[in-house]
C-alpha cells in the first residue's frame, strides 16, 4: 500500500518523518470519513493528498494540524501528538487556510504585522511581502485583493512563523491558470528552502507538478502512494489493443499487448491491420480507476 | 520556541499578551472603519433624545423628571445592545475563517475569548461615556459621589453577562440571519423592562415579568445609586441591587459554560 522507497531498516529512522499516521479513524455522527488511514510524510518533501471531494482530505489535514479531534489511530507530527501538542509545536507548523477576507478593512501589511505577534520568531513583514510577491499591495486593504493575491496573503500567514511543516488545504481552488502557475513557483521555493509541505488537492496536474510523492485518497483510505510518474504503475501496464474486423471495432484489454499484436499480424499476412491502435491509460484514467470512478473512453466520467 | 515559558507563569503571561493582541485587532478595525463604531455609539443617543423630547412627555414617572428616569435605563440598554456587537464580531470572525486561523496559531486558546471581552468592554465603556455625556447635556442630574462608580460597575457587570450570551450565540451559527433575528428580538426584551416606563403602568403579571428582567434589576439599582426616585414594585424591585449582581453572575456562569462547550465542539 505504502511506497516501498524507504529501506525497512532501523525503526529510529522513522523519527525523522515529519508526519506518521497509523490507522486514523474519524467519524462525523455515524458517518466514517477517515477509515483506517496510514500515512508517512518525510522531512523536506512535498506530499500531495489527492482525492475527490468528500474523500477525507481536509479532515485528515485538520487532525494533523491539531484543530480536529480523532476517533482512533496514532498520529505523530514533528514528533508530537497534535491532539496534545502545545504552543511551541504550533509555532513549528504552518497552516494555510481558506479565509475569505471579505469586509476585512485592514491592509496587507497591518494584517501581517498583527499575526506576527503570535509567533516566537516571525519572518519580518517586508521579507514576507517580497516572498509572496505582495510588496506592491502592502498598503491595500485585504477586502480589495484579488483571489490570487488573497491566497498569497494566506500563504504568507502560513509561513510567517518559519514552520518546519506547512499544511496547504486546496490552495489553488478558484485560482486562474496564471495565478496557479505563480503559486506553484511559490511552493517550489518553500521546498527548496527545506520546508516540508503537505498539500491537498483535487487537481491531478497540480499533484503531478508539485509533489515528490502523491497519496491517492478514496473513501477515507489511502489507496496508493507513489511519485507522480509511478502512480498506478500496475494499472498502466494494462494496454488496450483495438482494430477493425468485418466492419466492427474489436478490442482486447491485456497486460501483454505484444502477444496480441503478434497474433493479429499473423492473421493479416497480407499487410495492414485496419484501424489498429494500442493505448495505455493516461494519468487521469489511472487516477479515476484508483478512486473508484470508472474511466470510459467515450465521455467524461463523473 | 525561544522564550516560551511552559510553566504556569509563562502561560499566564502569554495568555495576557495574546488577549491584548486579539483585542488590538478590533481596535485596528475600528480605526480603519470608524463608521460602524460611531453608529453603535450614537444610536443610543438618538434613542434617548427621541424618548426624552418626543415621547417622554406623555409618560408619568415618580419624581416627575422623565430624563432622570430615562438616562439610567438608556445606560443599561447600551449594555444589552452590546450583545449584538459581540455576536456580530464572533460570527464575522467565523465567516472570514479567522476563528479557524486562531485555532491553528501558536496562541493561548483563552485569548480568543478574553481578547473579545477586552475589546467589547472597551467599546462599552466608550458607549456609557457617550450616553452619560449626552444625558448630562439633556439635563440628567445624577447625585455626584461614589454611587456613580458603583452604578458604572454594575452596568459593566451586566455587559459581561451579555457578552457571554453574545459569544455563545455567535458560536452557534455562521449565518448572519441569526444576527438579524437577535437584533430584532432585543427590542421586545428591552421594552419588557423598566427602561422606558415604570412597571406599575403595566398589567400586573407583565409588570412582575418586567421587574425580573436582568436589565430592569440593573436599571433600578443604577437609579437608586444615582439618587433617582424608584417607583414602587415587588420583591425584585426591592432587592434590585442583589439581582443586579446575581443576574450577570448567573448569565456568565451558564453562558460561559455553554460557549466553552461550543468552542470545544468546533474541533469535534
Amino acid at each position: 500500500m505504502t511506497a516501498m522507497q524507504t529501506a525497512p531498516a532501523a525503526a529510529g529512522v522513522r523519527d525523522d518523518d515529519a508526519v506518521r499516521v497509523r490507522g486514523l479513524v474519524k467519524r462525523y455522527g455515524g458517518r466514517t470519513v477517515v477509515d483506517g488511514l496510514d500515512l508517512d510524510v518525510r522531512r523536506g518533501e512535498v506530499f500531495a493528498l489527492l482525492g475527490p471531494n468528500g474523500a477525507g482530505k481536509t479532515t485528515t489535514v485538520e487532525v494533523l494540524e491539531g484543530v480536529r479531534t480523532r476517533d482512533g489511530g496514532e498520529v505523530t507530527v514533528l514528533g508530537e501528538d497534535p491532539a496534545r501538542a502545545g504552543r511551541a509545536w504550533r509555532d513549528r507548523t504552518g497552516v494555510v487556510g481558506q479565509t475569505t477576507g471579505a469586509g476585512n478593512a485592514l491592509t496587507v501589511r497591518e494584517t501581517l504585522d498583527h499575526f506576527a505577534r503570535y509567533h516566537a520568531t516571525p519572518v519580518p513583514t517586508a521579507e514576507l511581502l517580497a516572498d509572496v510577491a505582495l510588496a506592491e499591495s502592502a498598503g491595500t486593504r485585504v477586502s480589495r485583493l484579488s483571489g490570487g493575491q488573497r491566497r498569497r496573503l494566506e500563504v504568507a500567514l502560513g509561513i510567517q512563523g518559519r514552520p518546519e511543516l506547512l499544511f496547504l488545504d486546496e490552495p489553488t481552488t478558484g485560482m486562474d491558470p496564471v495565478a496557479r502557475r505563480s503559486f506553484w513557483g511559490l511552493v517550489r521555493g518553500l521546498r527548496a528552502a527545506g520546508t516540508t509541505v503537505l498539500l491537498t488537492t483535487h487537481y491531478l496536474d497540480e499533484a503531478a507538478e508539485l509533489a515528490d510523492r502523491v497519496g491517492v485518497l478514496a473513501a477515507g483510505r489511502l489507496v496508493e502512494v507513489a511519485p507522480p510518474a509511478e502512480l498506478g504503475a500496475d494499472l498502466r501496464r494494462v494496454a488496450t489493443v483495438r482494430w477493425t474486423e468485418d466492419g466492427a471495432v474489436r478490442e482486447v484489454v491485456t497486460r501483454e499487448p505484444a502477444a496480441v499484436l503478434r497474433d493479429l499480424l499473423a492473421a493479416h499476412p497480407a499487410g495492414e491491420v485496419p484501424g489498429l491502435t494500442v493505448t495505455r491509460p493516461d494519468l487521469e484514467e489511472v487516477y479515476l480507476s484508483l478512486v473508484g470512478a470508472t474511466a470510459t473512453p467515450e465521455g467524461e466520467p463523473r | 520556541m525561544t522564550a516560551v515559558g511552559e510553566g504556569t507563569a509563562g502561560r499566564l503571561r502569554w495568555a495576557v499578551a495574546d488577549a491584548l493582541t486579539v483585542a488590538g485587532r478590533d481596535v485596528a478595525h475600528w480605526r480603519r472603519q470608524p463608521a460602524g463604531l460611531l453608529a453603535t455609539l450614537l444610536f443610543p443617543v438618538l434613542l434617548m433624545v427621541t424618548f426624552v423630547y418626543l415621547l417622554g412627555g406623555g409618560i408619568p414617572v415618580p419624581g416627575g423628571s422623565y430624563r432622570d428616569f430615562m438616562v439610567p435605563g438608556m445606560l443599561a440598554l447600551v449594555m444589552l445592545f452590546g450583545l449584538e456587537g459581540t455576536m456580530t464580531a464572533v460570527v464575522t470572525d467565523t465567516q472570514r475563517g479567522v476563528t479557524d486561523r486562531f485555532r491553528a496559531l501558536p496562541m493561548a486558546p483563552s485569548a480568543v475569548v478574553t481578547g473579545r471581552c477586552l475589546a467589547d468592554l472597551a467599546a462599552s465603556v466608550a458607549g456609557l461615556a457617550v450616553v452619560a455625556l449626552a444625558g448630562l447635556a439633556v439635563g440628567w442630574r445624577p447625585d455626584p459621589g461614589p454611587g456613580l462608580l458603583g452604578a458604572a460597575a454594575l452596568l459593566l457587570l451586566l455587559r459581561v453577562g451579555f457578552l457571554w450570551v453574545g459569544i455563545w450565540l455567535g458560536l452557534l451559527t455562521r449565518d448572519p440571519a441569526l444576527v438579524t433575528a437577535v437584533q430584532v428580538l432585543v427590542w421586545p426584551f428591552a421594552f419588557l423592562s423598566n427602561v422606558f416606563v415604570p412597571v406599575s403602568s403595566m398589567p400586573a403579571w407583565l409588570g412582575t415579568l418586567a421587574e425580573w428582567n436582568p436589565v430592569a434589576a440593573t436599571v433600578t439599582a443604577v437609579r437608586e445609586l444615582t439618587g433617582v426616585p424608584v417607583p414602587d414594585g415587588g420583591w425584585a424591585t426591592g432587592h434590585a441591587a442583589l439581582l443586579a449582581v446575581a443576574w450577570p453572575v448567573l448569565l456568565t456562569v451558564v453562558f460561559a459554560a455553554l460557549a466553552v462547550r461550543r468552542w470545544q465542539g468546533l474541533s469535534r
